[in-house]
């Protein structure tokens, strides 16, 4: 009863509050908005490819793609001075049967581009040589026809020789066998080794994707953290906390009240974060979007009960803000928007106390794997680990405000 | 005499190495107010922490009720009022006394008219709609002491109560306070304003984490030979 009362009470304060609210809902699309906007410009980014000793055929394909360009250099030293000079964003050069490719990767947008701009040309390329090849073997057949004929004129000419037909036999037998080491010659011709060099970074380098699960979570963690605390902090400040608990109110209802009006504002929070990078950023959620909705309240509830716990070490909304650099920040860095396998060991050791990580994991998983919630249960479990142990730390750090 | 709201006896508080409280002998009795007046730091809302279980007492007990401090489930037959106004700004004044009604444990049926009532006596019935943000100073003061009345509870203790009410709401606070003690609940109220201090029923001069002097404000003027409470307090403070 009185957990509901205060759920309604802080929920009536966060609608009348318009700003925070604002913050709440608008900022993280804005900023999702943004993002998307800023590291997915593939479709718009022109590109300048220069190309080495490479098939006029292939520049041509190339040269007919949009947004791409290219120029085409006698020496690959010339190539690399232009890639240098910011001429070009690439190099194609051809080695043999094989492909050497060289991007500046400044910009992963440009990379991503060229890569299929490149893909395309070598498939339309190869589709041409497919074509000839298929003529060949076309002609072939025909061939193989005109000789079959031609046997079983014979057969019908000399049919008590046996003799005569078994070497008609072996005569067909032969050229079957020709026609098949052609066709295989051919096809052979048609894989050319690519081999992808970076001047900057690596093939890794920028992956909104992969970054939209973890950012997602990171949002619902920020903020429920800082205004969770930041109430909690006033509650203290202006004394309504001391006379709250000058009443018969339990410790554990003020923070379960608190958990469920935060609880309902994260749940809200999430479904309108997933619908936006649903609908606006054509994110492509694999998997079950409720259980999307379902981890990130778990997290919002792990973020309000660290908001609340360091609140109590805060005497001021400026020193709660303080919390952000040490305790917010650090979360991006272990949650896997940076990949963990290249980390030293001690340092992924810290991953493993980040909540973000957990989050990061399960909601990474259903989104672009698309696995069950009940195959997360690892992530889950450890999730809800820190739930309760900071939710009971919390009922007890408020001993500090009323002894009993 | 009658039955004691609170009984303190010989209370010792520490805060780390600092000794706020060093002997407090104080007794709040049914249908009396008792006065608790003393410098800045001289530990009145130390007092009044301890007396509501916020913090629990180092030395000597803590009584009220006849239960030792700290119990949860007391709390509900005191009303308190701290220095600070308290008040959930967003919320409109009715809101606010619903809310720390529903805190108290005051019945639904009941709570229309505790809040109508507790608006009456401070004087608020016509601003109970507006938000508090919109409140003067005088107003959260008073919607604040509102606060502490709903539910008519046994024991009240207010931390300062008077601050920024004027004087023609000050006496009627005063008349109803009077109204309560007449009805047989206690009162514990700390103040600055001395000319209320005499207005209570026993004075408690609090000083160095002592209570100096405890007794009607008429026989504390005789003990130290002066005509108001306002030199009495100077001159206790004088001779420490």
């Amino acid at each position: 009863m009185r957990t509901i009362a205060i759920m309604n009470r802080v929920l009536k304060e966060l609608i009348r509050d318009k700003r925070t609210l604002a913050l709440m809902f608008v900022a993280p699309i804005l900023i999702m908005l943004l993002m998307s906007v800023i590291f997915n410009t593939n479709s718009t980014t022109d590109v300048n490819v220069g190309t080495v000793a490479v098939t006029r055929k292939l520049n041509q394909e190339m040269g007919d793609i949009k947004h791409v360009d290219v120029k085409t250099y006698d020496t690959k030293a010339d190539a690399k001075q232009a890639l240098q000079d910011e001429k070009i964003d690439a190099i194609i050069k051809k080695n043999g049967n094989n492909y050497d490719l060289t991007y500046a990767n400044t910009d992963s947008s440009k990379t991503a581009a060229v890569k299929m701009a490149f893909k395309n040309a070598v498939t339309a390329t190869s589709i041409d040589q497919l074509k000839s090849a298929l003529k060949k073997s076309t002609t072939g057949m025909a061939k193989l026809q005109a000789q079959l004929m031609v046997m079983q004129k014979q057969q019908a000419a000399s049919t008590t020789a046996a003799t005569g037909n078994a070497a008609a036999a072996k005569q067909a037998a032969a050229t079957k066998a020709k026609s098949t080491t052609t066709a295989t010659k051919s096809t052979s011709q048609k894989t050319p080794k690519i081999t992808n060099h970076y001047v900057y970074g690596d093939k890794d380098t920028g992956y909104f994707a992969k970054m939209l699960p973890i950012l997602m979570g990171f949002f619902v963690f920020f903020f429920v953290f800082l205004i969770s605390g930041m109430a909690l902090l006033k509650e203290r400040t202006t004394g309504t906390l001391d006379r709250l608990l000058a009443t018969p109110v339990k410790r554990s209802s003020i923070v379960f009240g608190y958990m469920l009006s935060y609880g309902i504002l994260a749940v809200i929070q999430t479904v309108l974060i997933v619908l936006v990078t649903v609908w606006l950023l054509g994110m492509e959620v694999v998997g079950n979007m409720v259980s999307v909705v379902v981890i990130n309240l778990i997290l919002a509830l792990v973020a309000l009960a660290f908001g609340i716990l360091l609140s109590t070490f805060a005497n001021s909304e400026f020193q709660m803000m303080q919390f952000i650099p040490l305790v917010v920040i650090p979360q991006i860095f272990f949650s896997g928007i940076i990949p963990l396998d290249s980390m030293a060991d001690w340092v992924k050791g810290i991953s493993y106390i980040i909540p973000l990580k957990y989050s990061g994991d399960a909601v990474s998983d259903i989104i672009m794997r698309g696995t069950s919630i009940f195959d997360e249960g690892w992530n889950i479990l450890v999730l809800l680990v820190f739930l309760v142990v900071l939710t009971f730390l919390n009922i007890i750090g408020m001993k500090r405000y009323r002894k009993v | 005499m009658a039955q004691a709201m609170i009984d303190l006896a010989h209370l010792a508080k520490k805060f780390g190495d600092q000794t706020v409280l060093k002997d407090i002998n104080l007794t709040v009795n049914a249908g009396e107010i008792v006065g608790l007046i003393g410098p800045s730091g001289a530990g009145k809302s130390t007092v009044i922490k301890v007396a509501l279980g916020m913090e629990v007492a180092n030395g000597g007990s803590a009584k009220v009720f006849d239960t030792v401090m700290p119990d949860r489930k007391l709390l509900g037959r005191m009303g308190y009022m701290a220095q600070t106004d308290a008040l959930y700004d967003d919320l409109s004044g009715e809101e606010n006394l619903k809310f720390f009604g529903v805190m108290k444990g005051i019945a639904k049926a009941k709570m229309a008219a505790e809040i109508a009532h507790a608006a009456g006596v401070v004087d608020l019935t016509a601003d109970l709609k507006k938000r508090v943000a919109g409140y003067s100073g005088g107003m959260k003061r008073r919607l604040s002491l509102a606060i502490a009345l709903l539910g008519n509870p046994e024991l009240l203790i207010l931390d300062e109560p008077t601050v920024g009410i004027d004087p023609a709401l000050r006496r009627q606070i005063w008349t109803e306070l009077g109204k309560i003690r007449d009805a047989g609940r206690a009162i514990l109220i700390t103040t600055h304003v001395m000319d209320e201090a005499e207005l209570t029923d026993r004075v408690a001069l609090l000083l160095g984490g002592k209570v100096m002097a405890f007794d009607k404000p008429a026989v504390l003027k005789q003990q130290y030979g002066v005509d108001t409470i306002e030199d009495v307090f100077l001159k206790a403070e004088g001779v420490e």
